[in-house]
């Protein structure tokens, strides 16, 4: 058990490097400068230049990519172009937005899709079963950006319930706070939620199979009971994957829906970082995303190890 | 017991029925944009956004402009200037405090314009203050500034917001947490979501009616739709979306603000690339287009067409869109003089504005009918700026030089027109050491009148400002002679 861990540990390092390296010099391929973008169409060449200067632009290559990965390994990830203060503040004041926004619909999904996928695997065949089906189905297959403004129709224009879009910010109250990403998170859940009951319901399909849960039954137990006691754990490692990796889709993956409630999440914050050239804020936000990957992967894989014991040998 | 839960309930009623009445009486005003600013400092970038929100607000420089577009007083009480034209002698306001309890005195002054034409200067419009040759501090409430050369446009220059005057002290957090003499006070601000502003109670001019003014950026027109009609955003002035302009106007709750900007909007054409570095190529261009159908189709009737680059509310201005009517038949004649070869590709590149990307695609297909081959591609700023702007590489695009008066820039070589004309640089020579009024007038429309005649560019229309406001908000600007929010006197009516 410990030389896996030893041998995951290590495979995590070298995944950092690499993405650090490909990162950075793909963004630095990129074309645009970001002193030309802010100093717009009427500044002169000596203007640009003296402000590439103060940026550390005209500074080569390999020497801003050790700057930056040597600064990144003290938490120090470089000044920001545009916004002209440090990266971490910038990155720190977002995720005060995308981790709860994050939490909330992986909460909600779960919410839902455990119920929805149980009452299918137990119903399977029946008439509860299709509907759950068909309902995910639908789930799926509706765009979560369009789903998001039938919302705000609804809640914000016709019933004035919840503000269109915006975040009021902690500092006004964890149910101010909350109440703004309520909208946002219910649409980020419902295509989740559709994902994950339908693996629930084909994972426990596939573990009601197994010969424990015939003795079980054979027991006396209801399948109810089987499932609730026997099947569950046993079936979860599929639907921890499936969760893992929602949480770092979701965790970056919202823009489009950060931009339709316009929320200051990370996803805007990648956005806009690469269309003003601010490179340095962009590079650090996708390693942290990466980063963020590659421990939930961990984090998941160790997981593994205590739900099933039989992985443990 | 019973008594005791009802006094509570009492109290609690008291409590929620004041704090009520508290939240109404706070006036206040929320301001939508479509795009935040990338700072807050606007002597350090060239982004609109940033005098959206500080212009007038928080920083004023010693002259600024009026809503109609004329300069007016504002740090300065007064100024001379001598007979020359060279030496201007500004007399300050003496009751003037920053943020910070600082007061404002000449050295103030002199270090702010010494700061914009410095070596390491990063003001994006430094070109307007090259002129300057010194600054001096006469006393405490004086400063002369000397100029190489006289500049007739020297007290506009300083209206504009790249010439605010800052302290020293505070100008290294300016980028975050700007201090100012304005109206307005730095509050806080959210990235990606908002800048709240607080009124400054020792404002040294007249007391403002706001309490509170909080900018809001929404960059999606949908997203923008949602929040005004919701009613989280009392006014948008510059709405994304002018297809919605019809939907507010029929809600009686809202009014819509139709205005006009700095904004000449034109098909910029790369004068030192063939096939339009021949002047009938270019003639033949300017007849091929319709203005009425670009105005129609791309910014829903919004927009005044344009024959030169200068803004059509401007006194000045002089109406030549004669020079380039909608003539397919002469183009298409132009045209097959000139000798162009249909299998010459005309590239036409487009910024992501919707002006620029609606109308390039109703341009190409005007073009197209008259036998050009038009490709479009389709850019981000970033690229555009790469690519078009510093590149030169392109033979058309469609961008708004929102700039007041800057016809002056076709007077650069090396600008991206690549108009290069010993005649109109004289011009803008000539321009610059005259002061008399009269005589810039007539300077400035010959002016006009070249380019038009030389083709330089097609010119569209001039940029309407389209924005939507709650009926009951008074004193927002129509017009946009700078590109600012100026909220001295908006108040709310009743």
């Amino acid at each position: 058990m410990l030389n896996y861990v030893k041998a995951r540990i290590l495979s995590l390092a070298t995944s950092l490097l690499l993405s650090s390296m490909i990162i950075f010099i793909l963004l630095e391929a990129v074309p645009g400068d970001a002193a030309s973008f802010m100093l717009g169409i009427n500044a002169t060449e000596a203007t640009i230049n003296a402000l590439r200067e103060e940026l550390g632009l005209e500074k080569n290559i390999v020497i801003r990519y050790l700057d930056w990965t040597t600064g990144m390994m003290s938490g120090n990830f470089g000044v920001s172009y545009t916004y002209r203060v440090p990266v971490q503040e910038l990155i720190l004041e977002r995720l005060q937005v995308s981790l709860p926004l994050t939490i909330y619909s992986i909460f909600l999904s779960v919410l839902i899709a455990f119920p929805a996928g149980i009452l299918a695997a137990q119903f399977y065949g029946k008439k509860t079963d299709y509907s759950i089906m068909a309902l995910s189905q639908v789930g799926i297959s509706i765009p979560n950006f369009w789903f998001a403004i039938i919302l705000v129709l609804i809640f914000s224009i016709n019933l004035r319930w919840f503000s269109a879009g915006g975040f009021s910010g902690w500092d006004s109250g964890l149910g101010s706070g909350l109440k703004s990403l309520t909208l946002p998170a219910i649409s980020l859940a419902l295509p989740q939620a559709s994902i994950l009951s339908r693996v629930i319901r084909a994972s426990l399909l596939n573990t009601l199979k197994e010969d424990y849960i015939r003795t079980a039954r054979a027991k006396g137990l209801t399948l109810r009971q089987a499932i609730q006691n026997h099947a569950l754990r046993n079936a979860l490692i599929p639907i921890l994957t499936i969760l893992g990796l929602q949480f770092s889709f979701l965790l970056a993956g919202a823009i489009i829906i950060e931009n339709v409630f316009f929320l200051p999440g990370l996803g805007r914050l990648i956005f806009q970082g690469i269309m003003q050239r601010d490179l340095i804020v962009v590079e650090s936000v996708i390693m942290l995303l990466v980063f963020s990957v590659i421990i939930i992967n961990f984090l998941i894989d160790i997981m593994y190890l205590i739900i099933d014991p039989r992985l443990r040998r | 017991m019973i008594n005791l839960t009802t006094k509570s309930i009492a109290i609690l009623l008291i409590l929620l029925i004041s704090t009520g009445i508290s939240l109404a009486l706070e006036k206040s005003i929320t301001i939508g944009m479509q795009l935040e600013p990338p700072n807050l400092n606007p002597t350090a970038g060239a982004a609109a956004a940033i005098d959206e929100v500080v212009y007038a607000n928080v920083f004023e420089g010693l002259t600024r402009f009026k809503p109609d577009g004329s300069i007016t007083s504002a740090l300065a009480e007064s100024w001379n200037i001598s007979s020359d034209g060279l030496t201007y002698t500004f007399y300050l306001r003496s009751n003037v405090e920053f943020h910070d309890g600082t007061k404002m005195t000449a050295s103030d002054v002199k270090f702010s314009l010494d700061r914009a034409i410095s070596e390491d200067s990063t003001n994006a419009q430094k070109a307007l203050f090259t002129d300057i040759a010194s600054v001096t501090v006469v006393d405490k409430q004086t400063v002369k500034i000397l100029l190489k050369t006289s500049n007739g446009g020297f007290i506009t220059s300083l209206a504009w917001g790249d010439a605010v005057v800052v302290s020293e002290k505070t100008i290294s957090q300016a980028e975050t947490a700007p201090v100012g003499t304005g109206p307005f006070k730095f509050s806080k601000w959210i990235k990606g979501d908002r800048v709240e502003l607080v009124r400054n109670s020792k404002y040294w001019g007249e007391a403002i009616y706001l309490d509170k003014a909080t900018f809001k950026f929404i960059s999606d027109p949908t997203a923008a739709f949602a929040a005004v009609m919701a009613g989280d955003i009392d006014a948008f002035p510059v709405f994304p979306a002018p297809e919605n302009l019809s939907q507010f106007a029929a809600d009686p709750r809202f009014k819509v603000i139709v205005g006009s900007t700095e904004g000449e909007t034109i098909l910029s054409t790369n004068n030192k690339r063939p096939p339009f570095d021949k002047l009938e190529m270019r003639k033949a261009l300017a007849h091929a287009i319709n203005r009425e159908e670009i105005i129609n189709g791309a910014m829903f009737g919004f927009g005044t067409p344009i024959g030169t680059h200068f803004a059509p509310h401007n006194p000045d201005y002089l109406d030549l869109t004669a020079n380039s009517n909608y003539d397919p038949e002469l183009s298409r004649k132009l045209i097959k003089e000139s000798g162009y070869d249909r299998n010459t590709v005309i590239t036409l590149k487009l910024p992501p504005p919707s002006y620029a990307r609606r109308g390039g695609e109703i341009v190409a297909s005007q073009l197209r009918k008259v036998g050009l081959n038009i490709e479009i591609s389709n850019l981000e700023w970033a690229q555009w700026l790469e690519q078009v702007f510093k590149g030169k590489d392109y033979n058309l695009t469609i961008v708004s030089h929102t700039e007041p008066s800057d016809i002056n820039i076709y007077a650069r070589p090396n600008y991206y027109f690549q108009y290069d004309s010993a005649m109109f640089q004289h011009l803008i020579k000539e321009l610059s050491g005259t002061t008399d009024p009269k005589m810039r007038s007539t300077i400035i429309q010959k002016a006009q009148v070249m380019i038009s005649e030389n083709y330089v560019n097609g010119y569209l229309f001039q940029l309407a400002k389209t924005g939507v406001a709650n009926k009951k908000i008074k004193g927002l600007w129509e017009n946009s002679p700078t590109q600012a929010n100026d909220l001295t006197h908006v108040m709310w009516s009743e």
